[in-house]
């Protein structure tokens, strides 16, 4: 049956490969996400958004805590911290303070950032660090059976809320705008084009960069309220999705079923973290301050 | 003659079938056979149509297929 199917209806020239392997450990893959999930799909735009910006990847780094997105550390071929549970945000700050160089990017999902870091979340963009925070936001927490997350819509069925969600959930763009992010953006697993540019211009954004991804999960998520499948969740992103930039954030909570504002909402300038942290010490101890050695001499 | 390509690697899919539906110039369907899982992987059914934009790539969340353009 399989010969059948691995006769090739097109011309392959030799030595083609698929774009997105040279980032992944491939001795992992298959990976474990469900059909239909959009984890995978956010990988493909964040490789294509590191080819795009031509970055050095030795000097990238991934950190991800626990879920369905925080196996992203585990599956992509950059240096990569898989780290606790909700503590993605500082491993990464420590990371990038103890080398700036490093370009820091915490790839991780809605709980994990949000329910149990989220204190670390708003302190980082308060801050301003220098890292790059992208979300892929599901709606729940799938890993561990679809309990109510802290950005599950209200009247959601879900396994700790067989009736029916009540609890106002958290509008992840707002709350990263009122925290001081320089970069805010939210897309859907449907835009992808939109998304790896996006993620491109965030990898040259210097401060705090967080991007939603709103993603399907159709084992937990979408088939508890009867949405269909991964595909059936992709359609309606496209019908119910509307890209309006520099939308005042407080006007795009997500709900269970109606429009989904996307786009580029904040894109401002801040010192960051780094920069005010030397400012400071400049100002207080004068020609006492020697700036910290930082770096790996290795490389 | 097509402007690019597609390749499939049958036993990563999952059969989502994203690539079928957002294939800008409709060059995929899903197969009626089965790979090793039991899912239904995509195949060429007009492979003269493909521009090779590699969007079939880019929504793929298997890694399981991407698209290029033949070297001219």
């Amino acid at each position: 049956m399989s010969e059948q199917l691995l006769e090739v209806e097109c011309e392959i020239p030799e030595g083609s490969f698929n774009p997105v392997e040279p980032f992944l450990r491939m001795d992992r893959i298959p990976h474990i996400w469900c059909a239909g999930c959009g984890i995978g799909t956010t990988v493909n735009c964040f490789t294509r958004a590191l080819l795009e910006s031509k970055a050095n990847l030795d000097k990238v780094a991934i950190v991800s805590g626990i879920g369905c997105t925080g196996r992203v550390a585990g599956y992509a071929r950059l240096d990569s911290f898989h780290t606790t549970h909700g503590r993605a945000i500082p491993f990464a700050t420590g990371l990038k303070l103890a080398n700036p160089e490093l370009q820091v990017v915490v790839y991780s999902g809605d709980g994990d950032l949000f329910a149990i870091g989220g204190n670390h979340f708003i302190h980082a963009a308060r801050r301003n660090m220098d890292i790059k925070v992208i979300c892929v936001n599901n709606l729940t927490y799938a890993m561990t059976g679809g309990q109510t997350a802290p950005t599950t819509p209200s009247h959601v069925i879900s396994a700790t809320a067989p009736y029916g969600v009540f609890e106002p959930a958290f509008n992840l763009v707002q709350l990263a705008d009122a925290c001081g992010a320089s970069y805010v953006a939210r897309w859907t697993t449907f835009h992808v084009k939109q998304l790896a540019r996006s993620m491109e211009e965030v990898l040259k954004k210097k401060g705090f960069g967080f991007i939603e991804i709103v993603s399907p999960c159709p084992t937990l998520y979408q088939r508890r309220n009867k949405m269909g499948d991964g595909l059936d969740t992709m359609k309606y992103y496209k019908q119910a999705s509307k890209i309006r930039h520099g939308a005042p954030t407080g006007e795009c909570s997500l709900t269970k079923s109606g429009e989904i504002v996307v786009g580029k909402f904040i894109d401002r300038e801040r010192p960051d973290y780094y920069e005010l942290l030397q400012a400071q010490m400049h100002e207080s101890l004068g020609d006492r301050y020697a700036e910290p050695e930082v770096g790996c001499s290795e490389c | 003659m097509s402007k690019g390509f597609v390749a499939i690697n049958v036993e990563r899919c999952k059969g989502c079938a994203f690539c079928v539906e957002f294939c800008p110039t409709h060059v995929l369907a899903l197969s009626s056979a089965f790979n090793s899982k039991g899912y239904h992987p995509p195949h060429v059914v007009a492979s003269d149509k493909c521009s090779g934009c590699d969007l079939c790539g880019m929504y793929c969340p298997d890694f399981a297929i991407y698209g290029a353009r033949y070297a001219r």
